[in-house]
């Protein structure tokens, strides 16, 4: 674990990162932003934890709880949303069972994360299921790919 | 380029028709060509060159090519096949259809007519004049010497080896280049005001946070062609005196973040980037800084807070950034865009740029074209263009037969122009006019079936959520605005609600910190003007005319159409439907969630929304 932390602490140091990319990094590693992460840094640079906290409960990109092991994402754009990114999204927390307020279900198998926009309008609506990004959804084959990850039937490749 | 060399598999006629062509397949990999399955077509069209016992000798190029963006994304995955320079657009190929491809037309020399694309691909590109986008789709992203096989990089060695950067900075002045991000400031203008800023260090940022949503020009660009973006920087840097670049990209955009750093690395590899640039005494090194999901910090001060590892909170201007920005330095920081415009404007001249667009607004501009439009994706067409002719000439038109209601331009800073005004010119003085802003480029086209009021509670939605929180009439204005309109929508408004809506966006447009809280107003302020009956219909007579807004609506079952098929019973989420086969259905009011499925799933327009 130190290990890791150090890694990150080193790359800081030589390529003139700051709080942000060190978050990042955190972020990357671990899949959320570890209590032990934050304090860890906070006590070898000298910062305060408040500083790190204030940063990560600003932006939309860090995660204080783990998601889960299946990350879908869907694209709230304006594209997406006139052609109906809301419905889809309803029926996800439904089938998903992810608890109101709260973006991941309670067996840390998935999480439904809202973006404001992939950038992908021309195929909308869009949803990245696991990194892979898909176009013009519907909500019958949303269903199909859901269906497909609840069997844990398929592995997704990184495109990216 | 792929020469005819076959590696005895099939000899005879393979040989006599292919040896010495120049053939050149090029593969649609931007986001959106990845997501239409692009990668797999890539390597289907791999295993048939092999199957048919093509080798592709690597020379300068690959035989295959990724080439980033075209535009036309709606038509994924596009494939050009370019034989001696004849070049043949296939349309939606899939990677069982690469075989046919190879077979039949790079052997047999007969392109397979059902697939190519159709006039529409052609209407789509007649009406658009390409500067920004001239490369993309031509270049393989990934290959600075493809960029450079096609003038890249001469731009800078003129510029650098025999101008002054005070002349640099007359062209670009001459050439009447405004700011694409959104504000439209003159470029050469701002560049002039930082060579003259003292200072012993000066900072060149690339703006490529496109924060917008319905917009994805500045992607398409770093994806499809990042060499001319770090062209236009070099040269930008040059002008202004400035020895470090940053840019600062949003990490939503994984793909273009990767090719903008291999971009990096080859532009260093090549000497154009790094200390003594061409052997002309010029240092500069360009950082690449992710962004992590703030919509504010496409805001200038925000974004130069957010480089610096902090908050994305703007600060209050005067002074501006380029008298004072990054760690107190003067910074110029621009949009992708307008820095993308930058190496064809120096090598084309300012007189050729500026034959193009109005008086005010001179060049080209790239719009995203979503929505309810038939032919949807990047295009870049002349200012001053008519709504008219990007709507029905290079867009084809509403999707579905249906009519055109409004188009929506600058995003969650923007407004909606109504059907009735589509022949207003696209040029910034003309929609700022009507009561819109130009924007990054967002365009969506609305019809019939969107609520306009949904769409300014939409908008609110996320400028409400985006809200840095740090001065109190967007941080409060933003959540009351979206307050007053969910009511609204939930059947809940009241006398007073419009007048008050206009005032509290009055007071949220005048004393806003930043420009978030300053042009968050404007979809409210824009729908009222041209949509305030449906308002109305909300708030005095419960009623969505559009049929968007779910309290507003019911669903019932029609007898007289209803065949007691069950079909709606199946896809009912919330079991709210109750009948027996071949007997007419019932829809429980209380318990229907109106999703709206049963409407979708029923054939027989037995459903009633209303």
């Amino acid at each position: 674990m130190e290990e890791k932390f150090e890694g990150i602490l080193s790359r800081y140091r030589e390529n003139e990162g700051n709080l942000i990319s060190i978050l990042q990094d955190i972020e990357n590693e671990f899949g959320y932003l570890r209590e032990d992460a934050i304090y860890w840094f906070s006590e070898r640079l000298d910062v305060p934890p408040a500083k790190f906290y204030g940063i990560a409960t600003f932006y939309a990109q860090f995660h204080l709880k783990p998601k889960g092991k299946n990350v879908i994402t869907a694209c709230c754009g304006t594209a997406c949303h006139v052609k109906g990114s809301e419905r889809l999204i309803n029926s996800l927390v439904k089938e998903l069972a992810i608890p109101d307020g709260e973006d991941t279900s309670e067996d840390l198998k998935f999480t439904v994360e809202k973006v404001n926009c992939v950038g992908a309008c021309s195929i909308a609506p869009v949803i990245i299921i696991n990194k892979a990004v898909n176009g013009k959804m519907t909500p019958d084959k949303l269903m199909k790919e859901v269906k497909i990850l609840k069997e844990g039937k398929r592995e997704y490749t990184d495109y990216i | 380029m792929l020469h005819g060399e076959v590696s005895g598999a099939k000899p005879g006629f393979l040989a006599g028709v292919i040896m010495n062509k120049d053939i050149s397949i090029k593969v649609c990999m931007g986001t959106g060509g990845i997501a239409a399955g692009g990668v797999e077509v890539m390597s289907a069209f791999e295993k048939a060159f092999a199957a048919a016992g093509i080798q592709a000798t690597v020379e300068k190029n690959c035989a295959m090519h990724k080439v980033g963006c075209r535009g036309f994304c709606a038509r994924d995955v596009l494939v050009d096949v370019i034989i001696d320079g004849d070049k043949a657009t296939y349309q939606y190929i899939k990677p069982d259809m690469a075989e046919r491809i190879v077979s039949e037309h790079i052997v047999g020399g007969t392109p397979i007519a059902d697939w190519l694309v159709r006039d529409d691909y052609h209407t789509f590109h007649d009406k658009q004049v390409k500067v920004v986008l001239s490369d993309c789709g031509e270049v393989d992203p990934e290959d600075i010497d493809s960029y450079i096989s096609r003038g890249g990089y001469e731009a800078t060695k003129k510029v650098l080896t025999t101008m002054t950067p005070q002349e640099t900075i007359e062209v670009i002045k001459a050439s009447g280049l405004r700011g694409r991000g959104g504000a439209g400031f003159p470029t050469g203008v701002k560049w002039d005001m930082a060579i003259k800023a003292p200072g012993p260090v000066k900072y060149l940022i690339c703006n490529a946070d496109e924060g917008d949503p319905g917009a994805f020009m500045d992607r398409s660009v770093v994806e499809g062609n990042p060499h001319a973006v770090i062209e236009g920087m070099i040269i930008g840097a040059f002008a202004i005196g400035a020895p470090y670049g940053y840019v600062y990209i949003r990490a939503e955009y994984p793909l273009a973040v990767e090719r903008l750093h291999l971009a990096i690395r080859q532009a260093k590899e090549r000497g154009f980037l790094g200390k003594n640039i061409l052997g002309k005494g010029i240092d500069f090194t360009i950082k690449v800084k992710l962004g992590a999901g703030a919509f504010v910090c496409g805001e200038e001060t925000a974004l130069i807070a957010s480089i610096e590892g902090k908050r994305g909170q703007p600060r209050a201007k005067p002074p501006f950034p380029v008298q004072k920005g990054l760690w107190g330095y003067p910074t110029i920081i621009n949009n992708v865009e307008t820095l993308a415009n930058v190496p064809y404007i120096m090598r084309k001249g300012a007189a050729w740029y500026a034959s193009m667009g109005t008086e005010k607004s001179k060049g080209t501009k790239v719009f995203a074209l979503t929505g309810k439009i038939l032919n949807s994706g990047l295009i870049e067409v002349p200012m001053g263009i008519p709504l008219r002719e990007i709507i029905y000439d290079i867009g084809g038109g509403i999707e579905g037969g249906r009519k055109l209601k409004a188009v929506q331009t600058g995003g969650p800073s923007g407004g909606c122009l109504p059907a009735s005004i589509v022949d207003t010119p696209v040029d910034y003085e003309s929609l700022g006019k009507v009561g819109s802003i130009m924007g990054s480029g967002g365009m969506v086209v609305l019809d019939e079936t969107d609520c306009m009021v949904n769409v300014a509670k939409y908008f609110l939605e996320f400028t409400k959520s985006e809200s840095c929180g740090k001065c109190v009439p967007c941080r409060v204005g933003t959540k009351r605005l979206l307050e007053i309109l969910t009511r609204i929508t939930e059947g809940r408004g009241r006398e007073g609600d419009i007048a008050l809506l206009e005032s509290l966006c009055d007071d949220v447009k005048t004393s806003s910190l930043c420009g978030l809280g300053q042009t968050a107003p404007n979809p409210i302020l824009s729908t009222i003007r041209y949509y305030r009956d449906e308002y109305e219909a909300h708030i005095y007579e419960k009623r969505c005319p559009a049929g968007v807004c779910k309290d507003l609506l019911s669903y019932s079952i029609l007898d007289e159409f209803c065949k007691g098929c069950t079909a709606c019973m199946r896809v009912c989420p919330a079991g709210a439907i109750i009948g027996e086969k071949k007997k007419t259905h019932k829809i429980i009011q209380d318990i229907c969630i109106k999703c709206g499925a049963c409407f979708e799933t029923c054939k027989f327009k037995a459903i009633k929304k209303g």
